[in-house]
C-alpha cells in the first residue's frame, strides 16, 4: 500500500483524533434527526440546511464583531422561533401523511433555504475565526485545533442537557409521551399540536448549535447541507431510534471514516465516499434482513 | 374511440409541425419532450409503482457521459480530447457525426439499463423513505465521482462532438435534434401506453397498493419491479445522451447527474401532472415547462426560491396533481360506476 | 383421502416470546379444517410458517409432500396453497376487476413473460366470482371504496381467481355484517365442494367454525392442546380452559 497514511503512522493518530472530534458533531445534528423522526414521524430534508443557517448566524455575529462563540448561545435561541415557525407554516402539514410527502416537502424547504442563504450571505467559503489556538500533541506530530475540542465539548454539554430536560421537564415527559402514542397522548391530555411544534423548535435549536460550531471549526457555504442530512440519516438508521449511545457511537464511527477516507480516497472524493457508505449500509441491511425474509421498516 | 384517434393526431400534428410555427423556440420545446420523457419514465417507479425515486437522474448521467464518449471516442483519443481545449484538434466529419451519434445513442440506452438491472436487486430490495433516500445517496454520489474522473474531464467537464458546420446551419442542426427528441417522446409514451396495458402494468399497480399481498398471491415482485426500472433507465439514458448533444457541454453536477434541476422537476412534473396515470406526467411536464419559461425571468434569481416554494405548495395541497383532481371530481369519467344490473351467479370453475 | 398438508414439530420464537412450540398437525386433502385459540394463541403465527412468511426455528412443513418451509412465499403460493389475512389486504387503488385480474395464475411466468398481455377470457372469470361473492355490481370501483366486509370477500374471490389448492383463510367473518355470516358459511362450503379447494380456517365465531369444519385444531400458548371433531372440542375440558382462563 502505498497510501500516505499507512506508511505514516501517526497519522492515523491524527486522523481518528479528527474524526472523534468532528463524529460528535454530527451525533448531535443526528439526535435531532432521530428526536423529529421519533416524534413526528417525519424525516427533514432540510436538516442540514437548518445547520447552516444556524452556522451563518454565528458567522454573522462574527462579521459585526461579536465573538462566534457566543453563537451557541444565539444560534439555538433563534433557530428555535425558525423551527417553531417553519412548523406552523409547512411540516404540520405533512406530520400524519406519508413519509415521502414529508421528504419531498423538506426537500423544496431545503432547495429554497439554499437560495436564501446564497443572498444573505454570497456564495463563497466563509469561516468565523475563533482564535482559540491550536494543541500540539506527540512532539508536534498532532495538531487539534482548539476550536475542535470547544465544540466537542459544547456538543456533549448540549446532548446531556437535552437528555435531562427529556427527563425531568414536563414539556419532555409529553414529548415522550407522543413519541410513543400520539393518540394516546391526545386523549389523554397533550396538546400534541404544541408538542411537535416544540420538538421542532428544539431540533432546529440543536441543529443551530451545531452549526454555530461548525462555524468556528469548519466552514460554511450555503449548499453544503444535504450532507449533514444524510449523514445523520446514516447515523439514526445504524444506531436505531431513541438509542442516545448508539447515536454517539455511530457519529464518531463515521467521522474517523470519513477522515481516514479523505487520506486514502482523496478529499475530492469525500462527500462521495459518505454517499456510498449510505447506500452499502441500506443495501447490506436489506440482504441481511431478507435473508429472515423481512425488510427495512 | 374515434375521439381519441383524432386527439391524438392532432398532437401528433402539432408536434410535427413545431418547428415551422415556432423556430424561435425549437430548442426549448426539445427540452420540454425531453422533460415528457424524464417524467413519464419517473413515472413509472414514483406513480406506477409507488417506489418514490431520486436516483434516475443517475441514468441521464449516464446517458449523457456515455453518448459523447462514444461518439468521441470511437474516432479520436477520448483522453486528448478532453484534456483541455483537446475538442478543437478534431473533427468529426458529417458520416463520423453521424455513426457516433447513431452507436453513442443506443449505448447511452443500453448502458443505464444494464446498471439499472445489476443495481436494482440490491436497492428494490428497500422500501419506502429508505429507497428514497438511497436513491437520492446514489445520485449524488455518481455526480461526486463523475465530477473525479480525469478521462472524461472531471470537474471541468466535457464538450460533445458539435455539429459538422458544412453540412448546415446551426437551424438544421437544432431542427434535427428536434425531431429525435420528439419521436424518442412518442416512442417513450406509446410504450408506456402498451406496457400498462399488459401484466406488468397491472403488477406495477399491484406493488403500490400492497406489495405483501402481491407477493402472497404468488407475484415474483422483484422481476417486476428490476424490469420497470431497466424500462426507465433506457428511456432516461437516451434523453441524458439527446440533453447533451443539444446544449454541446458536460458538467457533473450542473447539467448531467443535476439533481438540484432535472432531478428534481422530473418528480414535481410528475406529482404536479397526477402520478400513477398515463397522462399526468405529461400533462405536468408541459404545464410545468411552460411554468417555468413563462415565469423564470420574473424569478431572476430567485428561480430556486421559487422552485423550492413550487414543490412545498405542490406536495402539501396538490399531491394528487391534475389528473388525481379530475378523477376525485368526475369519478364516472373514470369508469368508477356502480353497475346496476345484476349478473347470476354462475360457478363453473374446473 | 391422503394428507395435504402436514406441519410436523414446528416451532417460532420471537426472540423470547415462544410463539409456536412443537405443533404438528395434518390437514386431509378436501377437507374442512378449523384452527382456534384464544387471542395471542398463536395462530396467525402458524399461518405465517405455513406460507413462508418467515423462516420457522425447528420442524417441517410439508405441501403436498414437498418440504416448503424454506421456501420464500411467492414460491409457496406458485405451489397452490394461499392464504388471506385478518386485515385485508386489497390493491387498493385498482377496481375490483383489475383486483382479479392480476389475481389470475399466469399462464408462463418467467422473465419473458413480464410483458404478456392478460388474456381477455379472464375478465369473464373475474366477473363470474365477483357475482358469486356478491359483489358484481361494484365490480369498477375501486377495491379501496369499499366497506371492510365487501373487501374481505373480494379478497376471497381474488384468491379463487387464483385457482389454489389450498387456502388458509384468517377470521373470514371477523367484522362482517351478522346477517350476511350464513351466506359466507354457504359460499366456503361451495369452494370446499365445488372447486374441490381444501380450507384451512383460523375463526373466532364458535358458531361458524362448528357448522363449517370436519376436523378441529385448538392452540392456546403456542402450544395445540387439542383437536378432534367439532362436537369432540366443544367438550373438551383443555379447549373450555383455555378460552375462560382457568389455570
Amino acid at each position: 500500500m502505498d497510501f500516505l497514511i499507512f506508511q505514516i503512522p501517526i497519522l492515523m493518530v491524527q486522523a481518528s483524533i479528527d474524526g472523534i472530534l468532528l463524529g460528535i458533531l454530527f451525533a448531535l445534528i443526528a439526535y435531532g434527526m432521530a428526536l423529529q423522526w421519533g416524534v413526528m414521524n417525519i424525516i427533514n430534508i432540510a436538516q442540514g440546511e437548518l445547520v447552516i443557517l444556524g452556522g451563518y448566524i454565528a458567522y454573522f455575529m462574527y462579521v459585526i464583531g461579536i465573538h462566534p462563540a457566543f453563537g451557541i448561545i444565539v444560534s439555538p435561541i433563534i433557530m428555535y422561533f425558525v423551527g417553531w415557525s417553519l412548523y406552523k407554516l409547512v411540516i404540520n402539514r405533512v406530520v400524519d401523511r406519508d413519509l415521502f410527502i414529508s421528504i419531498l416537502a423538506t426537500f423544496g424547504i431545503s432547495i429554497l433555504t439554499q437560495q436564501l442563504m446564497n443572498f444573505a450571505f454570497g456564495s463563497d467559503v466563509v469561516i468565523a475565526q475563533s482564535n482559540f489556538g491550536t494543541t500540539m500533541l506527540f512532539n508536534y506530530m498532532v495538531t487539534i485545533p482548539n476550536s475542535k475540542l470547544f465544540a466537542a465539548v459544547v456538543s456533549i454539554i448540549f446532548a446531556i442537557l437535552l437528555v435531562l430536560y427529556m427527563r425531568r421537564s414536563k414539556l419532555g415527559r409529553a414529548i415522550r409521551a407522543t413519541a410513543q402514542n400520539p393518540r394516546a397522548a391526545k386523549i389523554l391530555g397533550v396538546d400534541t399540536e404544541k408538542v411537535y411544534a416544540a420538538t421542532f423548535g428544539i431540533n432546529a435549536a440543536l441543529c443551530g448549535v451545531a452549526g454555530s460550531l461548525i462555524a468556528i471549526t469548519f466552514t460554511l457555504h450555503p449548499y453544503v447541507g444535504l450532507p449533514y442530512t444524510v449523514r445523520s440519516f446514516m447515523i439514526v438508521i445504524i444506531a436505531g431510534l431513541g438509542n442516545l449511545p448508539g447515536v454517539a457511537l455511530s457519529g464518531m464511527g463515521l467521522g474517523v471514516f470519513e477522515e481516514f477516507s479523505d487520506y486514502i480516497f482523496g478529499t475530492e472524493f469525500r462527500i462521495a465516499a459518505v454517499f456510498l457508505l449510505l447506500v452499502f449500509i441500506l443495501v447490506y441491511r436489506r440482504f441481511k434482513l431478507s435473508r429472515k425474509r423481512e425488510y427495512l421498516k | 374511440m374515434n375521439q381519441k384517434a383524432i386527439l391524438y393526431l392532432a398532437l401528433l400534428a402539432f408536434g410535427i409541425a413545431v418547428p415551422f410555427m415556432f423556430p424561435a423556440y425549437k430548442l426549448q420545446i426539445s427540452i420540454m419532450w425531453i422533460l415528457v420523457v424524464l417524467s413519464l419514465t419517473w413515472d413509472v417507479q414514483g406513480g406506477q409503482m409507488g417506489y418514490n425515486t431520486f436516483g434516475n437522474i443517475m441514468f441521464f448521467g449516464l446517458g449523457m457521459y456515455i453518448c459523447s464518449s462514444f461518439q468521441i471516442g470511437i474516432f479520436f483519443p477520448l483522453a486528448e480530447w478532453t484534456a483541455s481545449g483537446g475538442e478543437k484538434t478534431f473533427i468529426h466529419t458529417p458520416t463520423q457525426f453521424f455513426q457516433g451519434f447513431f452507436i453513442g445513442i443506443i449505448f447511452a440506452g443500453i448502458i443505464p439499463a444494464l446498471v439499472a438491472a445489476i443495481i436494482g436487486y440490491g436497492i428494490l430490495g428497500l422500501r419506502g423513505h429508505y429507497f428514497a433516500i438511497c436513491t437520492l445517496g446514489l445520485a449524488i454520489a455518481a455526480g461526486e465521482l463523475a465530477g473525479g474522473i480525469e478521462l472524461v474531464g472531471a470537474g471541468q467537464g466535457m464538450t460533445s462532438p458539435p455539429w459538422p458546420k458544412n453540412i448546415g446551419d446551426t437551424e438544421l442542426r437544432s431542427e434535427f435534434f428536434y425531431y429525435i427528441c420528439f419521436v424518442l417522446m412518442i416512442s417513450t409514451f406509446l410504450f408506456l401506453r402498451w406496457a400498462y396495458t399488459t401484466r406488468f402494468g397491472l403488477v406495477l399497480n399491484a406493488i403500490r397498493d400492497n406489495e405483501d399481498k402481491a407477493e402472497a398471491m404468488g407475484i415474483n415482485t422483484m422481476r417486476y419491479k428490476i424490469s420497470g426500472w431497466v424500462v426507465s433507465a433506457f428511456f432516461v439514458g437516451i434523453a441524458g445522451g439527446l440533453m447533451g448533444n443539444m446544449i454541446g457541454y458536460i458538467e457533473p453536477v450542473e447539467t448531467a447527474f443535476a439533481g438540484r434541476t432535472f432531478g428534481v422537476f422530473m418528480v414535481v412534473m410528475a406529482i404536479l401532472g397526477g402520478k400513477g396515470t398515463l397522462w399526468g406526467p405529461v400533462i405536468g411536464a408541459i404545464a410545468f415547462h411552460i411554468f417555468k419559461e413563462g415565469f423564470w425571468t420574473f424569478f431572476l434569481g430567485w428561480q430556486y426560491v421559487a422552485l423550492g416554494a413550487l414543490i412545498v405548495i405542490v406536495v402539501i395541497f396538490f399531491p394528487e396533481g391534475i389528473m388525481g383532481w379530475l378523477r376525485e371530481k368526475y369519478p364516472d369519467r373514470f369508469g368508477e360506476v356502480i353497475d346496476e344490473e345484476d349478473r347470476k351467479a354462475q360457478v363453473e370453475l374446473k | 383421502m391422503g394428507a395435504i398438508l402436514q406441519v410436523d414439530q414446528v416451532y417460532k420464537y420471537f426472540g423470547g416470546v415462544k410463539a409456536n412450540e412443537n405443533i404438528s398437525m395434518t390437514v386431509t386433502q378436501g377437507s374442512i379444517t378449523g384452527l382456534i385459540g384464544p387471542n395471542g394463541s398463536g395462530k396467525t403465527t402458524l399461518f405465517n410458517s405455513i406460507v413462508g412468511t418467515h423462516p420457522i426455528d425447528k420442524g417441517s412443513i410439508k405441501f403436498e409432500d414437498k418440504e416448503v418451509s424454506a421456501l420464500p412465499v411467492p414460491a409457496v403460493a406458485k405451489l397452490g396453497l394461499l392464504r388471506t389475512f385478518q386485515q385485508t389486504r386489497i390493491y387498493g387503488k385498482l377496481n375490483c376487476i383489475d383486483n382479479m385480474r392480476i389475481s389470475a395464475k399466469p399462464s408462463r411466468d418467467n422473465l419473458f413473460s413480464v410483458f404478456s398481455a392478460i388474456p381477455n377470457e379472464l375478465n369473464d372469470k373475474a366477473e363470474h366470482l365477483l357475482s358469486f361473492v356478491g359483489l358484481y355490481q361494484k365490480r369498477k370501483l375501486r377495491a379501496g371504496d369499499l366497506s371492510f366486509g365487501q373487501q374481505k370477500l373480494l379478497e376471497l374471490a381474488m384468491a379463487l381467481m387464483n385457482e389454489p389448492k389450498m387456502l388458509l383463510l384468517d377470521e373470514p367473518t371477523a367484522g362482517i355484517n351478522p346477517t350476511l355470516i350464513n351466506g359466507i358459511i354457504n359460499r366456503l362450503i361451495k369452494v370446499n365442494e365445488e372447486f374441490g379447494i381444501t380450507l384451512l380456517v383460523i375463526e373466532h365465531n364458535m358458531r361458524v367454525i362448528m357448522s363449517l369444519a370436519q376436523h378441529i385444531f385448538c392452540l392456546a400458548h403456542g402450544q395445540l392442546i387439542a383437536n378432534g371433531k367439532p362436537e369432540q372440542i366443544k367438550k373438551d375440558q383443555r379447549v373450555i380452559d383455555a378460552y375462560l382462563g382457568v389455570q
